[in-house]
């Protein structure tokens, strides 16, 4: 099991690795073989109307004429360690981790990915609990009801849930409840820290737009895992053996249905950046999506390197650990 | 025939389905005392397996329509509450399946299988409990039962499985013990061991045991009475000794001719029953059987238009049949016994 863990940490680390040179090259390389110069290059991190000279330095500094093995083996450093970037009379240190600096604002990319992060985190883990909550139990009480009203109605809405794309029902959500009623009026991201009662009010919207679109995926999934285990020898068993019918749904049919549940919701949190971005932009909150999205459409090249480098950490690391908890729910499964 | 701790009388389950009605089950009675063991035999869909289960009142949910009595120690089941069946289930009836290695639960170890099993109907601290688990698997020959307790069904053997099956099912002493086709998944060698383990534990607890199987071998080694199932009803009842060496229904002669002995020999080939088990929801007119029957021409048309009722051809010798109990006698003992 230990073995298991280090190895799958040092393939986790080398598909990093992976993805940092195929990012670095489609962003660094591809540019420079289309003909651009690391003159044109240094432009973009000086701002508007650079004087030539200023835009020299900052060539020189950020070593951008170097072969781009180099310019990788710098980035990495950063990464792992942090770098020291001079020209000789100018020097500043990129701390570590350092992602390079931001062609906007000439700050280094790391801060602002760290600080916009919390209102990401916020919409993720509330949205992830209410999806996994309630997409879960309304697919264990359609697989017991199969057939019914509740059950043909439900599984209806999930397919609308999947269906329906965030915008959408994002925008048709702010406008019920925040203008027409306003339960949740004048939505806007609050720190947890300064009004927890504030930003978890701000952010029920958020939260049930972006759950509505998995809850109906898990939802559809945990009624189809629940028709199939329910139907199982063991459940016969546990039945015989005179235990109530809601030990015998819980503790016997969902423990065995929840297997390829945990494996999609620890896939989709790593993944949930896409929904991020949506859901962010509908309900203007200042988290990680919108901070993509400004980066695209300025296309400052550092800010989507590390944002593409966060992104593609979480989904390995999500995917690291769904293999270790296989193996914690499924005592057949070893390694 | 008052008094017995199991009486089955009249049973019918039918299930509606888009096809039709299903009459898995129609109209069968037998009755069970403790300390005795009834072999229910049949092909596979003769409705031995959906008897089994009515008796446990595991159709509950399904679109089962039961009908007719069961009683146990005088109290009826077919409309007792579904609270009441479940505290019965598991605790005064105890049921073993087929297949040991999908009858438990995979992500739970056989301890807290049993331990769940025994809890559910007896207030007792996990650790008593635990200690009862370790003690059950002992009995029923489980080699270091304090350490095995902790394994997953996966780590056990076949056999392993079924002696844990077992424990499980004994957990709460019960007086009655369905057995459904208990060895058929198991290897030969395994297969004896068990029914070994079943009638010792039997006379052990003084339990009532109803082993179903479509192994006539198994049920002479176990039953004190058989009941010979054909499409859901009774073709033949009656105490082992009748079955084996009087039986007077055409089916049974067929189940003993098709069952292989080793005292045959070699060159003699078994004698298999002819056409397949008919449809439950298109049961043949008359006696159903009678579509593969070589005697139908003896009773005069009778099999085909008419349900032959069970008669007594003994004393607690019931056939149907429409042959009588001259002919049946005179076939067994001049055409069929010859053969086996």
């Amino acid at each position: 099991m230990i073995l298991f863990i280090i190895r799958r940490l040092v393939t986790t680390v080398f598909l990093l690795i992976l993805v940092s040179m195929i990012t670095f090259a489609i962003f660094f390389l591809v540019p420079r073989l289309a003909g651009q110069t690391a003159y044109q290059l240094a432009a973009q991190y000086v701002g508007r109307n650079p004087i030539p000279s200023e835009i020299k330095a900052v060539e020189v500094k950020l070593g951008l004429n170097d072969p781009l093995y180099l310019q990788y083996g710098r980035y990495l450093k950063g990464i792992v360690f942090g770098v020291h970037y001079s020209n000789g009379t100018d020097v500043s240190y990129c701390p570590f981790p350092c992602f390079g600096y931001s062609f906007r604002n000439q700050q280094p990319v790391w801060p602002q990915l760290i600080s916009d992060a919390p209102v990401t985190l916020s919409l993720a883990i509330g949205a992830a609990v209410l999806w996994l909550t309630g997409g879960v139990a309304i697919g264990v009480l359609s697989a017991l009801r199969r057939g019914t009203f509740f059950d043909r109605f439900s599984m209806g809405i999930a397919l609308a849930g999947v269906s329906l794309p965030v915008f959408f029902t994002g925008l048709i959500s702010l406008e019920l409840f925040s203008y027409k009623w306003p339960i949740f009026p004048n939505v806007h991201y609050v720190a947890i820290t300064s009004n927890p009662l504030l930003w978890a009010r701000n952010l029920v919207l958020p939260w049930v737009t972006l759950a509505f679109l998995y809850a109906a995926l898990y939802a559809r999934l945990t009624r189809a895992g629940m028709l199939e285990t329910m139907g199982e020898d063991y459940i016969r068993t546990a039945r015989a053996k005179g235990l109530p019918e809601r030990r015998v749904v819980v503790k016997h049919g969902l423990r065995a249905a929840l297997t390829p549940i945990v494996t999609i919701f620890g896939l989709d949190l790593g993944l949930l950046l896409g929904g991020a971005i949506l859901t962010e932009t509908t309900f203007s909150l200042p988290g990680l999506g919108q901070f993509t999205i400004l980066a695209i459409q300025n296309q400052d090249l550092p800010e989507i390197l590390g944002v593409v480098m966060l992104a593609s950490f979480f989904i390995v690391i999500a995917n690291m650990i769904v293999d270790i908890l296989y193996a914690v729910i499924d005592p057949r499964v070893r390694f | 025939m008052t008094g017995s701790m199991l009486e089955v009388r009249d049973l019918r389950i039918h299930f509606q389905t888009d096809d039709g009605l299903v009459r898995a089950v129609d109209g069968i009675s037998f009755t069970l005392d403790r300390g005795r063991t009834l072999g229910i035999v049949g092909e596979s869909g003769s409705g031995k397996s959906v008897t089994s289960l009515g008796i446990m009142g595991l159709h509950h949910g399904t679109k089962a329509e039961i009908t007719g009595e069961i009683r146990l120690d005088g109290e009826d089941l077919v409309n007792a509450s579904q609270a009441r069946v479940q505290e019965l289930r598991g605790s005064k009836m105890a049921m073993i399946f087929q297949d040991p290695l999908s009858s438990l639960h995979p992500y739970y170890t056989v301890g807290d299988q049993i331990i769940e099993a025994y809890r559910v109907h007896n207030k007792v601290s996990k650790q008593a409990a635990r200690q009862h688990a370790i003690d059950l698997l002992n009995r029923v020959g489980i080699p270091q039962p304090a350490t095995r307790v902790n394994d997953y069904p996966h780590q056990f053997s076949g056999g392993m499985r079924q002696r844990a099956m077992i424990a499980m099912a004994l957990s709460c002493d019960p007086e009655l013990l369905i057995a459904d086709e208990p060895t058929t998944a198991l290897d030969v060698t395994v297969q004896a061991q068990i029914l070994d383990l079943i009638s010792d534990l039997q006379e052990e607890y003084g339990s009532a045991v109803i082993i179903i199987t479509h192994d006539l071998g198994v049920v002479a080694e176990l039953a004190d009475d058989v009941l010979v199932m054909y499409a859901g009803r009774s073709a033949e009842y009656g105490t082992a000794e009748d079955i084996f060496d009087r039986p007077g229904h055409p089916y049974t002669w067929g189940l003993l001719g098709s069952m292989p002995r080793l005292s045959a020999a070699r060159t003699e080939r078994l004698i298999p029953i002819k056409g397949t088990p008919p449809s439950l929801i298109n049961v043949p007119p008359g006696c159903p059987f009678h579509p593969r029957c070589g005697y139908t021409a003896l009773t005069s048309g009778k099999s085909s238009t008419e349900v032959p009722e069970l008669r007594e051809v003994a004393l607690g010798h019931l056939v149907a049949c429409h042959l009588s109990a001259g002919q049946q006698r005179q076939i067994w003992a001049e055409q069929i016994k010859v053969k086996l």
